[in-house]
């Protein structure tokens, strides 16, 4: 009761079916190739018009190369479904960024840099990063395809009102530990159904400290604790990094609008759910070990052992080791990898950059590694360029790659090898994410520079 | 497999035998793969369910997965807890029916992948891990065994040891299934409504 996330959506609140769900009002419509085509075919098959097509902004992500973005897509399937997104856009009017524009990138990248996510606001996307926006105090989660033909016939979609909780961080991080691995923390702690039927606030001293992008980057990971969604209550940071943007609020509406923005808190006899505390000083960097990602440990621990785990979850977990070519109990720092992956809409922003970038400073990539460094959006790369980043990092051995999803899910031609080990800054690690057999520890950027220096699994921190 | 449009049938009661599989946090990246992901329309996505488990990478077939062992078979898939966790693809939704199964079992489904299935007229049964562990124990015994899902009433019964649950499902959804309706006509209908709260709140 009277949290910030029954505030907002109580607001939004069309009517409630009886016996059902709830009918909720969607602020802004995202969408990408993949969750899209079939959502049209329905709309066309029913002789309907977009009910609110100025709130749907779509891009492609998932598909596009990310080299030779000028040349035609090699993939004819892949090609295709690009098209058809654009096809689709034309004919429904819809705003559409192609991948040569200057506004293309990942979805959960461009939202907010453009000032198209806002706080208070309601949204949703064929895609479960779409909690990703809620760093700027919106209710944005994922939904599936048939939910977005929904909105898009009547800017409504069906719910049931998840559970509310808060997840206070308290302290300060140390050196080397980034809201990734905050994010990796809370998903061991609370595995990946923990958070399943909350719609989470995360709130605190760690919080308050972090960056916009640490923030977006925390948000973004909330599904892989099977939570709705995550948010985190607007503050002057956010103000300021919202000002300006192209889509906020300008001149009179935005101090009428930041008055609004300044009201959306959980009063101080919030009630949640369900409440949960953690202590920064148990965060050190982490990596994964397993195939979903709660399955991960700190850099400086062991591999859990058999003993350790349920029996119920026991034929998982050494189905999980055996995939991944690790041991209970083993020590991972040390191992030996092949590739590393920074981007995603988890960790492509221009911070994700500068934090790689200071890392391999003055250093050189290790030989036996194959590094695909993926800016999230192109306004990402021209940040990259102008802070002088493209220059550190081709002096020290790595390429910057044109910006889309890439080797998060592998859907473009960016595969993991069968059996290579990859330590990825992207968001899940199950089989064959990265492609058929391949191998995903996920890490943060930090992590991910320092084992693209020495080759194998390193902390961080003893290159800092 | 069966054709998309067959699916939107209306759900009753359920006799079937069922098909095991007991490992706990099945994500949709198995579920339906990726590369499977960029077709533009809903067909076709039964024969790529599970596809990384039911073919090795030589694309024959792996006889130790069960989905290749002719002792099971069945409409009803039954599933260690938190099945469908990760990506919200609703792709998975589509390869679970255009598979031919209309039922899943399990202790515990991810929210949206759950909200996927009761859009694709699945239904997702939710029982307790001490009946789920029965289950297994039960199509272990006896592949043949059969359980009745009765929608109507909400129960769900083990015709083996003849226990019985009762499960929860949401009303307006239970008559969606029950009655082949899909929430679209239903939004279509409340336009008025929408934008009495736009006047509202805009």
């Amino acid at each position: 009761m009277n949290t910030l996330f029954d505030k907002i959506w109580d607001k939004h609140v069309v009517q409630i079916v009886e016996n059902g769900p709830t009918q909720l009002y969607i602020d802004r419509l995202y969408c990408h190739e993949v969750t899209s085509p079939q959502a049209f075919d329905g709309m066309r098959s029913r002789g309907l018009k977009c009910f609110r097509p100025d709130q749907i902004f779509c891009m492609p992500d998932h598909n596009t190369p990310t080299h030779d973005q000028d040349k035609p897509i090699a993939d004819p399937v892949s090609r295709k479904q690009v098209d058809t997104l654009e096809n689709n856009a034309k004919e429904f009017g819809l705003s559409y960024y192609g991948m040569l524009s200057k506004d293309n990138g990942i979805i959960h990248v461009v939202g907010p840099e453009k000032g198209l996510s806002l706080p208070g606001m309601t949204i949703v996307c064929g895609d479960s990063h779409t909690s990703t926006h809620g760093a700027v105090g919106a209710v944005s989660f994922g939904i599936g395809t048939s939910e977005v033909e929904m909105v898009m016939a009547s800017q409504c979609i069906l719910q049931q009102k998840p559970k509310s909780m808060r997840i206070n961080i308290n302290g300060k991080l140390g050196k080397g530990v980034t809201a990734k691995d905050v994010a990796l923390y809370l998903m061991a702690e609370l595995t990946t159904s923990g958070a399943t039927g909350y719609f989470v606030e995360y709130s605190g001293d760690v919080v308050r400290d972090m960056s916009m992008e640490g923030r977006l980057t925390l948000c973004n990971l909330s599904i892989e604790m099977g939570a709705r969604g995550g948010f985190v209550a607007p503050d002057d940071k956010t103000f300021a990094y919202l000002k300006g943007r192209e889509y906020s609020p300008k001149g009179v509406n935005w101090d009428k609008t930041l008055e609004y923005w300044k009201t959306l808190k959980s009063g101080d006899d919030a009630v949640f759910d369900k409440e949960l505390n953690f202590e920064a000083d148990d965060i050190e960097p982490r990596i994964t070990f397993g195939t979903n990602p709660g399955m991960g440990i700190g850099i400086t621990e062991c591999v859990p052992t058999l003993d350790t785990i349920d029996e119920s979850g026991q034929a998982s977990f050494n189905k999980s080791l055996k995939y991944m070519g690790f041991k209970p109990g083993e020590k991972l720092q040390g191992h030996k990898i092949d590739y590393v992956f920074l981007g995603a809409c988890t960790n492509g922003r221009i911070e994700d950059f500068r934090a790689f970038a200071s890392l391999v400073k003055g250093k050189k990539k290790a030989d036996n590694i194959i590094a695909w460094l993926v800016p999230g959006s192109w306004t990402v790369d021209k940040q990259i360029r102008e802070e002088g980043l493209d220059n550190v990092l081709e002096a020290a051995g790595f390429a910057i790659r044109q910006p889309g999803c890439s080797a998060c899910l592998a859907m473009n031609d960016d595969k993991i090898p069968a059996g290579k080990y990859s330590v990825s800054t992207s968001n899940r690690n199950f089989e064959g994410r990265q492609g058929p057999g391949a191998r995903t520890i996920l890490a943060s950027p930090l992590v991910a520079a320092a084992a693209a220096i020495t080759g194998v699994i390193t902390d961080p921190r003893d290159l800092m | 497999m069966i054709k998309y449009k067959a699916m939107k049938q209306k759900f009753n009661v359920i006799t079937s035998k069922c098909v095991p599989l007991p490992l706990e946090n099945v994500d949709t990246d198995q579920i339906i793969p990726a590369r499977f992901l960029k077709a533009t329309d809903k067909e076709g996505f039964g024969d790529n369910l599970f596809r990384d488990w039911r073919y090795d990478k030589n694309g024959n077939l792996n006889k130790d997965f069960v989905l290749n062992d002719p002792t099971y078979g069945g409409c009803i898939l039954v599933a260690g807890k938190n099945f469908g966790s990760g990506s919200s693809r609703e792709h998975a939704a589509w390869a679970i029916a255009g598979y031919g199964f209309r039922v899943v079992i399990s202790s515990f489904f991810a929210d949206i992948h759950k909200n996927n299935e009761l859009n694709n007229f699945v239904l997702p049964v939710v029982v307790s891990e001490d009946f789920l562990s029965e289950l297994f124990e039960s199509i272990k015994c006896n592949p043949k065994m059969e359980v009745e899902v009765d929608l109507p009433n909400q129960t769900v019964t083990n015709k083996a040891t003849g226990n019985s649950e009762q499960f929860e499902i949401n009303r307006y959804k239970k008559h969606c299934l029950m009655n082949g309706l899909d929430d679209i006509d239903y939004l279509l209908q409340s336009r008025d409504m929408i934008e009495g709260w736009e006047k509202k709140n805009k």
